[in-house]
């Protein structure tokens, strides 16, 4: 080796990958409710009460906003501060910056929390918040950018560790996006017009929502696989070659893929027709990832029988392989005709969101909690087994309704009479689509079960860790 | 020279660029050398605490 290895333990700054830590486990279930209350109104409406702020209109911004600002990215943030200190050996640049980022990070989402009910909303989806949150969040994120570069300008390795190479990825490449697709003229405190108008404001706001998806959801969350599946498997990543390659390729290509959000509109055809073959070619790196995590795994794929958290993580990277082949099929044209504007659509994003990303978090804060607060493991295995199948079951049902109706719905749109006449009118559509939205309600409350499992797993296991830190027995596990 | 211009030449500087890193990550001794110890390092971090390093696999070869 050639890296010096300190003689004392190096004193990590772990309270604010604590902070986080919990609240990814309770925003995810804030979430995830508000996206099993909303489901559940697509199938009795009359769940909306009749109050503006509850309507489907107004909290679905908010539960796209809470699992992916407010659940997945507290995750990004208290796991990539954990591996660049863990990889790097060395405390993080900056403890102020860092509870900045932590309190400005929570002050974005409780303003999340409080405009989008109100209706206030700059109506870009995944972007709807409005211009002063905008600007908090831009701050917070510069914050974010110096605390982790600078740790790793610091850092006491020769070695900078591919995990951080991900998450450096997507924390750069995240505040380009905010800042350029957030450009907008205020008109008043809490109302903006997009500075872009026409087709280049829809090609700005998809290439900020695909990179959103190609960079936060995937580089980031990359980057978390890169740590925690060696670290769990106790092996190391399969091919360290082919994460530097596939890292590469996956940044310069992502970056094009955004076009295949606007098939068929006024968007110019040869911009979409690049954005689908770009899309095509990203299958590869991403399946690049998806094979060297679970690859890791090999020769040593018994652990899985035993091991929950491991199969979370592996679990994980198929649904990322089988979202990351679906997704590049979506955007071949004559295929994203049969399934744009369909729940096909939404069935792959949770398929992405409730396989991939929100299956490798669960792992890593089920491998950090016992760590980050003194204990040697958690409080019950068997709950995280039982969450593992909760969630499994939870999200197969979610997407298998998802494609029936979606396919159906696709079908039913474009059925024509001999006349030329639509077969079918678009309640019709709707009405053939009750069961599987039931269907999707069913998965999304096995899901909130088992986060609520996972809650009361770590609680128990973080409370097991401060009695022991008030009896005095430290154990040193971070 | 012109905005498209420069955009076709950047492109082919970008994808020159990548087929060297791939170049490099697959016939560089060096590299490769790195690429173990950075994959192992890992394993390697407190040294001093409780993380049991008897049961750490020494190589990916050990199957």
């Amino acid at each position: 080796m050639s890296q010096t290895i300190p003689q004392q333990p190096i004193e990590y700054n772990m309270k604010v990958v604590r902070q986080f830590t919990v609240m990814t486990i309770i925003w995810g279930i804030v979430g995830m409710a508000l996206g099993v209350l909303i489901a559940a109104q697509l199938v009795w409406p009359e769940l909306n009460f009749n109050t503006p702020w509850l309507t489907y209109s107004r909290l679905r911004p908010l539960h796209t906003n809470a699992v992916i600002f407010a659940f997945g990215t507290s995750a990004l943030f208290a796991t990539s501060y954990y591996v660049v200190q863990k990889t790097c050996r060395t405390r993080l640049f900056s403890d102020k910056l860092a509870a900045f980022t932590f309190w400005g990070w929570q002050a974005v989402i409780l303003s999340a929390v409080i405009t989008l009910p109100l209706g206030i909303t700059s109506t870009k989806e995944y972007a709807e918040l409005e211009w002063p949150i905008d600007i908090l969040i831009a701050v917070t994120w510069i914050a974010y950018a110096i605390v982790f570069f600078g740790t790793l300008a610091i850092r006491k390795t020769s070695h900078i560790y591919v995990a951080n190479w991900f998450y450096g990825g997507f924390i750069v490449v995240i505040a380009m996006l905010h800042i350029v697709n957030s450009m907008a003229v205020p008109v008043s405190f809490m109302k903006s017009y997009s500075m872009y108008s026409g087709a280049v404001d829809a090609m700005i706001q998809w290439w900020y929502g695909h990179n959103a998806v190609g960079f936060l959801l995937t580089a980031g969350f990359l980057g978390m696989m890169y740590y925690f599946v060696p670290k769990q498997a106790e092996r190391p990543v399969y091919s360290y070659r082919l994460s530097v390659v596939h890292f590469w390729a996956l940044i310069s290509l992502y970056i094009w893929a955004g076009p295949h959000h606007l098939h068929y509109t006024a968007l110019p055809d040869w911009t979409q027709s690049l954005g689908m073959v770009m899309s095509v070619i990203l299958f590869v790196p991403s399946w690049g990832g998806m094979i060297n995590g679970i690859m890791t795994l090999s020769g040593a794929w018994h652990k899985l029988r035993t091991d929950p958290i491991l199969r979370f993580l592996i679990v994980s990277l198929s649904f990322y392989g089988m979202s990351t082949f679906e997704g590049p099929m979506m955007a071949i044209k004559s295929v994203n005709a049969l399934s744009h504007y369909t729940d096909w659509t939404v069935g792959h994003v949770h398929s992405g969101a409730l396989g991939w990303v929100a299956m490798i978090t669960i792992g890593s804060m089920y491998y950090l909690v016992p760590r980050l607060f003194n204990q040697k493991q958690l409080h019950s295995i068997k709950l995280v087994n039982v969450h593992f199948w909760l969630h499994t079951i939870g999200v197969v049902f979610y997407i298998v309704s998802m494609w029936i109706s979606g396919v159906m719905q696709g079908l039913m749109w474009r059925a024509t009479n001999a006349d030329g006449t639509l077969t079918y009118s678009f309640v019709e559509s709707v009405q053939a689509s009750y069961p599987f939205w039931a269907g999707r309600f069913v998965g999304g409350v096995f899901i909130v079960v088992g986060m609520l499992i996972m809650a009361y797993n770590c609680y128990q296991t973080i409370q097991a860790g401060r009695r022991e830190t008030a009896a005095g027995n430290v154990v040193q596990t971070a | 020279m012109g905005f498209g211009e420069w955009h076709g030449i950047w492109t082919i500087i970008i994808l020159v660029l990548f087929l060297a890193i791939v170049g490099w990550s697959f016939f560089s001794r060096r590299a490769k050398k790195q690429f173990d110890e950075a994959a192992n390092s890992i394993f390697e971090e407190d040294k001093a605490s409780s993380v049991k390093e008897s049961d750490k696999p020494e190589s990916k070869k050990d199957e």
